[in-house]
């Protein structure tokens, strides 16, 4: 059909085209990988009391990356202790101008090493490292930066008031982006004068280990952050502490219902930041080659691993053949593979536990009759990978559209009006996250209006930012992560 | 006779000259958002290709040239010079191909094809009041005929920026029409300056208007306006021409022109393509550079694959 | 001749209507019968309350604040039936003043509670303040007025609708209210009153998988049980004092919604 005829040359005829991706993977000696990490209380690496460690194991090849300590209940102990000492003698009389000069540190160090704790993330949770290099890191010490400038600001957020600390903070942050939620719970906690113990996730403790020689770098007094690692077990003893102030979590809905009855009765400020079912709903005049990118972006950004993903696509019927066939097409070129290589667009599942639970529920899927899309793909022969996945023919009803799959699988549905869009996006316990594509500016505040979510990203998806106040409506869980709104659950406004 | 008034409904025929092609349908106009186009351009741009792969993209470069020369101070003897560096763009290496066509003025044509006949380097010509195009129709079809004539195998026509931004659409439409019939057997690129049009919609808006009047390459600039050819607004182009040939099966060339001076650039250009059209449009027939400098870059990064060596322009003739 | 006067009968106030109790039952509180709600009746007042919210949460802000004004009104009007109800003139008239102050918040929330967002790219963000759904209240025992006012006023004027469990010990200045309340233009259901006893109706109300947050400040000391019921479908537990005046006691009935659209030609 080329309108133009091939012309004769003088040249040889060419070669076909080869076109491939150089592997460009970043390279692994940047992190000095230690045999075993302790845990971090008052400013020391200490062996955990109960004699125990576990293995960090690396999803996309399966090796035993290091050993790291297991914390039983007097480990926990020992640092809520620590913490306590750090807050009573120290920290909270420290002028907050010095506090922030702390955080302005950090902020500024993990700027300088972003390199190390981009393929250490990588390394440890097999997230592609272009957007550990990219977005994981960057943000991470972007927020340390955001609320290092808060801490002697405080009283001009909340005018009429006096900010005062809580006292210690127990923080459980989730695998999916494990240093970035460490900067997300540590950085405001800090600033507002508060001194943290951070349960950091079992399968990704690395980062935070070595945010760990982080602090040590800022000189940041011993006992103001302290880690510990370890499983479940590890996260109920530091809920169940009696010494702790105030509680943040992020992780799945169901553990964070566990942890309210927990706190029940208790005087203890709780946080949650929990599971989502986001709907990302594209109207038949949006600009869809863009829509296209962020439906990828929404859903296969970071293996789908992402509490605000758009699992759930809501196309219009009218655009709903071209954009599968796009979408279809945009599906077919993204690269699986070592999350080190840099022209990698989708890595290695966490751990073999989720992989399990992303291939139960796409088996679901395909039982109660959806129609399953998955593009040809090789796969590498060891580690933990499943195929960026599309399913049509999706009633709401389907357990793949209702349950959190937290994998690289979305969920077709199509709707006809902007009301039914409505209808069918907050039909669900959750809140979290929508995206709206539209051209239309009317109709993307209609739909802002609507929505139960915490977050709209319109015309775009799975945006963050220090200044941006993110947390969920409904089951989602309450409280705000990011801008000024972050700092109140850190603070005792008297 | 029933009992109408003169005042019933009655819709006029349509406007003569814009007429919408029948058979398939031809893409909606839909829209562009800036701030994606523009990151997912510069998230391809950040591709590293092999080294194998790099040495084939930049022959592939060379042969998807256009070696270009539009300057008032051109001469005969300038055209001559540009067509010996078409045709063995490196005289020490016998194994990097020619050019795909030298791009002059109207005037030069006939310098051009005299110089290139038998070589298979193409000649191009700019027509239709290059590069306003603020002339009369009957100018531009008459340029466009004597460059036919002077032995143009391709004409590089300009879209009328001013009817299109005030508006005329049927306009530009009727002249693309126009021009295409006196082509003859040269093919027809048109070039849309994106740089005057302001806007990502417009560009997806113009593209479509060329396509439709039968353009067979579409054009990103003249060279002429800052911006010319930026890899988001060629990515914004290959879209259109992507969704032309989804709905249609119609291929369309594109070719980005201006700006592009490096030979890293002009492999983001080939990463973009490959990701946004495939393959099958990594040829000269589809997709072309237009640019002058580019070709001794890239001539220097080859023989730096060769050699191993950091080149320095002494060693490569200016044309 | 003395004139026999005509009794008030106290009942419950659900989606604009004084319904007695679907159980028949009454109990006696400062010397009056006093409608005993059942849980039935605490599920029929969060339907109210739910049919009510989108109502009420869609008018305009300016609206909302007028129909709140227009209640103080009501309330000064009422002031001597409510002055009986409760410790006198002295806590009237810090109520209405109360209600007048919230009126006023109501076109301000967004602007002092909202936020525009400077982010680190070409986007526009903005967060702005929006109403849960149904919350419910469980009313301070004292003081019977000051108390009720201090938490039902916070909990509506930004746009949520209420399910309140009036003071066991003190119901009946809540249903004097619960009359201001009707003549003051506030859509029916907007704010839903029951009597009764706590023990019986709380823990229906903060297991309740349709009411979105929790008021817990009435629930003198023995909560767990209601909080551990709240985490059913993750409810925002409210606690406060019975007489805390500030937009944060406003802001802890309100979710923030935060909105990102790239800037681009």
């Amino acid at each position: 059909m080329a309108q133009v005829e091939k012309r004769e040359s003088s040249a040889p005829a060419p070669a076909p085209l080869e076109w491939e991706y150089a592997p460009a993977p970043e390279a692994r000696d940047v992190v000095q990988l230690e045999e075993r990490y302790g845990l971090f209380v008052g400013g020391e690496i200490v062996q955990p009391q109960t004699g125990e460690w576990f293995a960090s194991i690396s999803p996309s090849t399966e090796e035993t990356l290091f050993e790291v300590a297991l914390a039983g209940e007097a480990d926990v102990d020992g640092a809520v202790g620590a913490a306590r000492d750090a807050y009573e003698n120290g920290w909270s009389g420290l002028a907050p101008s010095e506090r922030a000069k702390y955080l302005f540190r950090i902020a500024r160090i993990l700027q300088e090493r972003s390199r190390e704790l981009a393929v250490a993330e990588s390394l440890d949770g097999g997230k592609p490292i272009r957007e550990s290099r990219d977005v994981d890191i960057p943000l991470a010490a972007a927020h340390f930066f955001y609320y290092a400038g808060w801490a002697d600001k405080l009283e001009y957020a909340f005018p009429n008031r006096t900010p005062e600390p809580l006292g210690v903070a127990a923080q459980i942050i989730p695998w999916n982006f494990p240093l970035l939620m460490l900067a997300w719970k540590i950085a405001p906690a800090l600033a507002c004068g508060n001194t943290v113990v951070l349960k950091p996730a079992e399968t990704t403790p690395l980062t935070a280990m070595i945010f760990a020689d982080v602090c040590r770098q800022a000189e940041l007094p011993p006992g103001v952050v302290n880690l510990v690692t370890g499983d479940g077990t590890t996260g109920a003893h530091l809920v169940r502490h009696d010494g702790i102030d105030k509680l943040a979590f992020t992780g799945s809905t169901e553990v964070g219902k566990l942890i309210m009855r927990e706190l029940a009765g208790r005087d203890v400020r709780l946080t949650l930041e929990l599971g989502g079912k986001a709907a990302n709903i594209v109207f038949d005049d949006a600009a869809l080659d863009q829509a296209v990118e962020g439906i990828v972006n929404g859903i296969y950004f970071n293996q789908g691993h992402v509490c605000c993903a758009g699992s759930r696509l809501l196309v219009q019927e009218s655009i709903y053949e071209p954009l599968l066939e796009k979408l279809k097409r945009r599906l077919s070129t993204l690269r699986v593979g070592d999350p080190l290589d840099k022209n990698t667009d989708v890595g290695a599942i966490n751990s073999k536990a989720q992989l399990e639970k992303i291939r139960e529920l796409v088996a679901s899927g395909e039982d109660e009759g959806a129609e399953i899309f998955q593009p040809e793909c090789e796969l590498p022969e060891r580690g933990y990978w499943f195929v960026p996945t599309l399913f049509t023919n999706v009633a709401q009803s389907y357990r793949i559209a209702q349950e959190e799959i937290f994998g690289p699988v979305l969920s077709v549905l199509t709707f006809r009006t902007p009301e039914e869009a409505i209808e069918k996006a907050n039909n669900t316990p959750y809140g979290l996250s929508a995206g709206v594509w539209t051209e239309k500016g009317s109709r993307i505040l209609w739909m802002v209006e609507r929505l139960r979510a915490g977050v709209v990203w319109a015309n775009t998806f799975n945006r963050f930012d220090p200044t941006s106040p993110f947390g969920g409506y409904r089951e989602s869980g309450f409280g705000r992560e990011g801008g000024r709104h972050g700092l109140e659950p850190y603070l005792r406004l008297e | 006779m029933p009992d109408y008034t003169r005042r019933v409904a009655k819709a006029p025929a349509l406007v003569g000259g814009f007429v919408l092609p029948s058979g398939p349908r031809l893409p909606r106009v839909g829209s562009v958002d800036a701030v994606a186009l523009e990151e997912r351009a510069a998230t391809l741009a950040k591709r590293s290709i092999k080294r194998e792969s790099k040495v084939q993209a930049l022959r592939l470069a060379v042969r998807m040239m256009d070696l270009t020369t539009l300057e008032g101070q051109d001469t005969p003897g300038k055209v001559a010079a540009l067509c010996s560096k078409a045709i063995r763009p490196d005289p020490v290496d016998r194994s990097v191909p020619s050019v795909a066509a030298v791009c002059v003025y109207p005037s030069l044509a006939g310098v051009a094809k005299e110089r290139l006949a038998g070589s298979g380097v193409r000649v191009a010509s700019v027509a239709t009041a290059f590069p306003s195009g603020q002339s009369p129709v009957e100018i531009k079809i008459a340029e466009t005929r004597a460059v036919v004539e002077l032995g143009a195998d391709e004409v590089d026509m300009v879209i009328d920026r001013g009817a299109f931004l005030s508006g005329r659409y049927a306009k530009v439409y009727d002249e693309i029409v126009r021009v295409k019939e006196v082509c003859g057997d040269a093919h027809l690129k048109v070039i849309l300056e994106t740089g005057e049009l302001g806007t990502y919609d417009n560009v997806r808006r113009a593209s479509l208007i060329a396509i439709a009047a039968g353009a067979d390459f579409i054009k990103t600039s003249t060279g002429k306006i800052n911006p010319a050819a930026t890899l988001p607004v060629t990515l914004c182009m290959m879209e259109v021409v992507r969704d032309v040939y989804a709905e249609t099966g119609r291929m369309v060339g594109i070719k980005p022109a201006g700006g592009i001076r490096v030979s890293k650039q002009a492999v983001q250009y080939l990463v973009v393509l490959y990701e946004t059209l495939g393959r099958e449009w990594m040829t000269p027939d589809l997709f072309r550079f237009g640019a002058s400098s580019l070709l001794n870059d890239v001539l220097m990064q080859l023989r730096k694959e060769k050699t191993g060596l950091y080149q320095s322009g002494d060693y490569f003739t200016i044309d | 001749m003395t004139r026999v006067s005509v009794r008030k009968t106290y009942k419950l106030y659900i989606g604009g209507a004084f319904p007695r109790s679907e159980s028949g039952r009454t109990f006696e509180a400062e010397s009056q019968n006093v409608a005993r709600a059942s849980r039935k009746d605490a599920r029929d007042a969060v339907r109210a309350a739910r049919a009510a919210f989108p109502v009420w949460a869609g008018m305009t802000a300016y609206n909302r604040g007028q129909i709140l004004y227009r209640l103080a009104e009501m309330m000064e009007a009422r002031s001597s039936d409510l002055e009986r109800a409760c410790s006198g003139r002295g806590e009237v008239e810090a109520a209405i003043d109360r209600v007048v102050w919230y009126a006023g918040w109501a076109d301000k929330l967004a602007q002092v509670l909202g936020s525009s967002n400077p982010v680190a790219g070409p986007y526009f963000d903005f967060t702005v303040p929006e109403p849960m759904g149904v919350v419910a209240v469980l009313a301070p025992g004292e003081p019977p007025l000051g108390g009720l006012i201090s938490r039902v006023a916070p909990a509506i004027v930004g746009g949520n609708a209420a399910v309140v469990v009036a003071s066991e010990t003190h119901p009946v200045a809540a249903i004097e209210f619960a009359e201001a309340l009707a003549t003051s233009d506030l859509p029916a259901g907007t704010v839903n009153i029951l009597t009764g006893f706590r023990d019986e109706l709380a823990p229906w109300l903060a297991g309740h998988m349709d009411v979105n947050a929790i008021d817990l400040t009435g629930a003198d000391g023995g909560s767990t049980e209601l909080e551990q019921l709240a985490a059913e479908n993750v409810k925002r537990v409210v606690r406060s004092s019975a007489d805390a005046q500030s937009p944060w006691e406003i802001s802890a009935f309100l979710e923030l919604k935060t909105v990102w659209h790239p800037i681009g030609l």
